[in-house]
């Protein structure tokens, strides 16, 4: 299990990023080839297109004990695909509508339109993104501490 | 339960310097499913390669992880390497620990902790990879150049000479694109015509070769090795097969005074014209806007004396379909529209113009037969101001922030060449920069103010003003730190130059990529300059960034020899990781038809066994066109029933990702 609270007592949040493959997964390996820092908490997951992520993939994310979780996409017009990040755009707007009707609160999801081009705007994103998560503190809401209990057996 | 190995690289210093190699090994190797983990210096050079396949070999192992560079970089690499070692290529995962981690981290315990997080992540992934096989899908031995410049003439020559058929679409009457239009080229001062004119037959005659003129792609489907492109042929009321191009339609259309697209608007065309003399092919179209026939119903003189009878004024745009294994971009450049700087007073003097219209004004063929007189009232001009940096490297939301690369060399040129004709007329030139990279660039440039006497001024000008027939120019000389006033005759705008406004729909209909000022995004900006990241689509000329004819068409080689290395190919690879129904769980309701934007998901009725004295039952499922299918994954999302899944990032994949992050 991850300690969250570090020796000086700040709190660590477990961030999930989901990033396409052609505009944001690139555009982080540009923060990194520009050496652009962001915060270590942050974890990318590759995935096709940002209209992969299934809403659910996020609800496991926070019921698995995530603080936060962000998406980056294409920016619109731009898909590889041609329309996936409009659907993107749409489920999550419906997602972060549900989840602000149960109560968690809405900036604990977030989704970025970040080009290939832009590792500074990936490397800024992240950072604006982990210091948000840090303010509001521990996902305490979804959290299934099931899913640790068994793990830990 | 698989046989995962797990191989870290130090990458140099790159990861090792920040991250803990061996701590990242000896946690891997307490995952479950682990039997072997190791690191080593280079992965990817062929010593790393090698202890990889031992491994493979030694251990038996079923899963390889690698945490080393992107995947973006070296994932190919190391599948043929698994490949090799007699694996599935697809049984590979690759945990980006150095652009993702030891080059954002300077904490080297933080970043241990993170890579150990991405290691388990991808060992957690790879637990549950299945060996994929590509399918193979067949090459189309034909490439569509799109625009007919001397970019895509060039790449159409190149491959047609390898021996694959080419089609040339040009949306202008003529192929030969701005080189045409230009006067004279840097650094050698050879008539631009005279180059191109040549090449511009060339692939007029060529067998292999097919121009479309007056033409433009409207739809592209498919994928590498079979697009399917849809081509309008606009009518242009003269029948190409008939027409000699004699001209003499051109000397009797009583409809004179319309704007001349090709002299820049400096003079006039009939409404049926040839654009210029050594136009490709040489064939008269007529502008619908401004023949009298259209527009009354009278008139048809031309249809009356043309000896070749090739004028149809029912002529209708037709469609043809064609299919591709390669496209090719080329659309070029436009400089920008110069209505936002109106400091410059373009837009209130004739006088004030721009480089490419000073082209037109200097070139033989141009509307004063090469004489350079001013457009307000055909009198020489005595002093010429010229303006750099019109709209380039430019901050504010009028210009673009980019440098056009090209405006240095050609405002030498002109200024030169004014000198050399006219010893009596001073020429000022207002700079920012020179400058003047490539062979004997700057030895140009110091020869026109060396041995020509061209007066350049570092600054800016704030304004032209026309008065009583003058301009008067006002602008600051920075190195003298004073202002400078000139009463010119003319002044010559070096504007920006810009993708060609049909880049974004293009763009667009290839699913390429453009970037924020509409030029076309290369696949790798050093190692694959001439791909677009969209397979089977590639880049040529300034359609990808601003360059000069010597590039352009070293470009367009570069791109044609891509191009025929992908047409020598019988049988494409395709990606494997495409959407996979589950028959079973499928429940025929088109919503996954209904997002997907390729079109590769139909339906079929199939038998299905079912308990029951019934025995089997026909049902009505999704299929998954594999060839079409690019995998991106919308139609698992829509699927309501959970039968949507995508091999290579499957559902249970990618939770099992976001629980080993979490965890």
């Amino acid at each position: 299990m991850q300690i969250k609270i570090d020796e000086n007592g700040n709190f660590k949040p477990t961030i999930v990023a989901f990033c396409c493959n052609w505009c944001s997964y690139a555009g982080a390996d540009l923060a990194g080839t520009s050496r652009l820092s962001y915060p270590a908490n942050v974890k990318i997951v590759r995935v096709p297109c940002s209209c992969r992520v299934n809403p659910l993939f996020i609800l496991r994310a926070f019921q698995r004990g995530a603080d936060g979780v962000i998406l980056c996409g294409c920016h619109p017009g731009d898909c590889h695909y041609t329309t996936g990040n409009y659907y993107t755009r749409r489920r999550m707007t419906l997602l972060f509508n549900m989840l602000d009707y149960l109560g968690i609160e809405r900036d604990r999801t977030r989704v970025e339109w970040v080009s290939a081009a832009e590792g500074a705007k990936m490397a800024r994103v992240m950072n604006e993104f982990v210091a948000r998560i840090c303010e509001l503190g521990e996902n305490k809401r979804l959290e299934d501490l099931r899913c640790k209990k068994s793990l830990e057996e | 339960m698989q046989r995962i190995g797990v191989f870290v690289c130090w990458c140099g210093t790159n990861i090792a310097a920040t991250v803990d190699v061996k701590a990242v090994a000896e946690a891997a190797r307490k995952e479950p499913g682990v039997v072997f983990a190791t690191d080593y210096q280079y992965m990817c050079s062929e010593a790393g390669q090698k202890l990889i396949r031992d491994a493979i070999a030694e251990h038996k192992l079923t899963g390889v992880v690698i945490c080393s560079c992107s995947p973006r970089m070296h994932e190919a690499t190391f599948r043929k390497t698994v490949e090799a070692a007699g694996l599935n290529p697809y049984m590979l995962e690759v945990a980006n620990i150095r652009e993702q981690c030891s080059w954002i981290h300077k904490d080297r315990t933080e970043a241990t902790e993170k890579a150990v997080v991405l290691a388990r992540t991808a060992i957690a992934k790879v637990s549950l990879n299945v060996p994929l096989t590509a399918g193979e899908s067949p090459v189309t031995k034909r490439a569509l150049v799109i625009g007919g410049g001397i970019a895509g003439i060039q790449s159409a020559l190149d491959i047609a000479d390898a021996g694959y058929e080419v089609d040339i679409v040009e949306k202008q009457p003529t192929i030969g694109g701005k080189m045409t239009q230009i006067d004279k080229t840097f650094p050698t001062l050879d008539c631009a015509a005279c180059i191109l004119t040549p090449k511009m037959v060339d692939a007029a005659q060529h067998e292999k070769i097919t121009i479309y003129s007056y033409s433009e792609v409207t739809e592209v489907t498919g994928f590498v090795g079979a697009f399917k492109a849809r081509i309008k042929r606009k009518a242009r009321f003269v029948d190409e097969t008939k027409c000699t191009g004699c001209g003499e339609c051109t000397s009797k259309c009583p409809s004179k005074k319309n704007k001349n697209e090709f002299n820049l608007g400096l003079d006039n065309r009939t409404a049926i014209y040839i654009p210029f003399a050594q136009a490709v092919p040489k064939v008269a179209v007529i502008d619908a806007e401004s023949c009298i026939k259209k527009k009354t119903g009278k008139c048809g003189l031309c249809q009356k004396i043309c000896g070749a009878g090739a004028i149809d004024y029912e002529q209708k745009d037709e469609y043809i379909e064609r299919e591709y294994g390669a496209i090719v971009v080329a659309t070029g450049y436009n400089p920008i529209d110069l209505a936002k700087y109106d400091e410059y007073a373009y837009s209130q003097s004739p006088d004030v113009v721009t480089s490419l219209e000073l082209e037109r004004l200097m070139n033989a063929a141009g509307p004063t037969k090469g004489t350079l007189l001013r457009p307000s009232d055909g009198t020489h001009p005595h002093t010429i101001v010229f303006i750099q940096c019109v709209g380039s490297r430019c901050d504010d939301a009028r210009g673009k922030p980019y440098c056009s690369k090209i405006c240095c060399m050609y405002t030498a040129k002109h200024a030169m060449l004014i000198r050399e004709k006219y010893p009596d007329t001073e020429v000022h030139v207002f700079y920012i920069d020179v400058r003047t990279p490539g062979k004997n660039f700057d030895e140009f440039y110091r020869r026109a103010v060396e041995q020509y006497g061209v007066d350049y001024i570092k600054g800016m000008v704030g304004k032209v003003v026309p008065h009583d027939g003058k301009l008067l120019v006002q602008g600051s000389d920075l190195i003298a730190n004073e202002q400078v006033r000139i009463e010119a005759d003319m002044v010559v705008l070096a504007a920006a130059i810009e993708p060609d406004k049909s880049a974004r729909s293009i763009a667009t209909m290839l699913t390429a990529s453009i970037d924020t000022n509409d030029f076309f995004t290369e696949a790798h900006p050093k190692l694959r300059p001439v791909e677009s990241p969209t397979a089977g689509v590639f880049l040529s000329g300034v359609c990808q960034g601003p360059k000069d004819i010597p590039e352009t068409v070293a470009q367009a080689s570069a791109c044609a020899a891509k191009v025929i290395g992908l047409l020598a190919k019988d049988k494409l690879k395709g990606n494997p990781c495409v959407a996979h129904v589950n028959e079973e769980m499928c429940n025929g309701c088109s919503t996954c038809e209904k997002v997907c934007p390729y079109g590769a998901i139909t339906y079929q009725d199939k038998e299905f066994r079912v308990p029951g004295p019934k025995r089997t039952e026909i049902r009505r499922v999704a299929s998954v066109n594999e060839a079409v299918c690019q995998g991106c994954g919308a139609c698992t999302v829509a699927c309501m029933s959970g039968a949507m899944d995508i091999k290579g990032f499957a559902n249970k994949q990618i939770f099992a990702e976001v629980d080993a992050i979490c965890r």
